[in-house]
């Protein structure tokens, strides 16, 4: 897999991931993406209830929340993490990609939609997009600046 | 059953292996089914609920669903390793929700269930008001199914349908 320019917070940690996916193959998919991305993986969650609750333990930079899921979908999980972390970012990964499904996710609370199957340079410049917007990272490329 | 309802689900295949094992899919045979579907290798089935209402199963020869697990994974995949069927249905959940997305965004309105795997041999025969039909693809890793069995429901698309006044 190709590797970008690492993605680093201000404070020059890696960013820290949440990836919520029922499927074992699409976590461990992202997981190599973000990692790619200079990223790590804080945690993981196979479903919405489960995402909540990993949400409060590892408080990640940024979330990668499917949507087709059993026990609670991924819409809803969105809108109680960002009920209880207003802050939360989240980004909708999906291969149900309509735009009443995009819409729902953008009202309850999501930053941004990726439909599946995930290009890494799609999702790596949509995270840069999401992180770069709140001031978590320092954009790409000023690093060089910054240290001369 | 309807081309114009079938074809996302050929496309979608299409596009969905193209860009997970960067190799085409060619479709070679299109039968109908007329017993129960007996699967030929790991096989996953999606149901969906709505103006239309079905479920679809792909079906993956052994070879083919372990290239794709190992081109994935970017390492070599024993057979008996659970991410071969895990692979199998995220597979089937891509090329179902592409092709859903298209139908939605023509105005067909439904809900689709999370993947699961096929474990039984046979899967059940379609209701006595769907038809499905058997798509075989050719891909250089091995043949891939696509089972799909539908109905369409003309009342509930029209009760969903805008009243126009005057």
């Amino acid at each position: 897999m190709r590797q970008f320019e690492p993605l680093t917070r201000k404070d020059h940690q890696p960013v820290r991931y949440l990836i919520v996916d029922d499927s074992v193959f699409a976590r461990k998919s992202l997981a190599k993406m973000v990692e790619s991305f200079g990223g790590e993986l804080a945690g993981e969650a196979g479903d919405g209830c489960t995402a909540i609750t990993e949400y409060a333990r590892v408080k990640p930079d940024i979330v990668l929340m499917d949507i087709t899921m059993p026990q609670m979908e991924g819409i809803e999980a969105v809108e109680r993490i960002v009920q209880e972390h207003p802050t939360a970012r989240v980004v909708m990964v999906s291969s149900v990609g309509y735009q009443d499904n995009i819409l729902a996710a953008l009202q309850k609370g999501a930053r941004h939609f990726v439909q599946k199957p995930v290009k890494p340079d799609a999702l790596y410049e949509i995270i840069r997009y999401v992180l770069n917007d709140d001031g978590v990272t320092t954009p790409v490329g000023a690093q060089g600046e910054n240290s001369r | 059953m309807k081309m114009d309802l079938i074809q996302p689900f050929i496309g979608s295949l299409d596009a969905v292996l193209a860009e997970m094992m960067q190799a085409p899919a060619t479709i070679m045979d299109l039968s109908m089914e007329e017993d129960g579907y007996r699967k030929r290798g790991l096989a996953a089935e999606v149901m969906f609920k709505g103006q239309i209402e079905g479920r679809i199963v792909l079906d993956m020869e052994p070879g083919a669903a372990v290239k794709v697990a190992g081109f994935l994974t970017g390492s070599e995949v024993d057979p008996a390793e659970p991410i071969v069927p895990e692979t199998v249905c995220e597979l089937a959940n891509m090329v179902i929700g592409n092709a859903v997305t298209q139908l939605n965004d023509r105005g067909f309105q439904f809900k689709v269930f999370p993947p699961s795997v096929l474990s039984s041999e046979q899967c059940a025969k379609a209701g006595q008001d769907s038809e499905a039909t058997i798509l075989r693809f050719e891909t250089p890793c091995g043949n891939v199914y696509l089972n799909i069995a539908m109905k369409y429901h003309a009342r509930r698309a029209r009760e969903r349908a805008p009243v126009v006044a005057g």
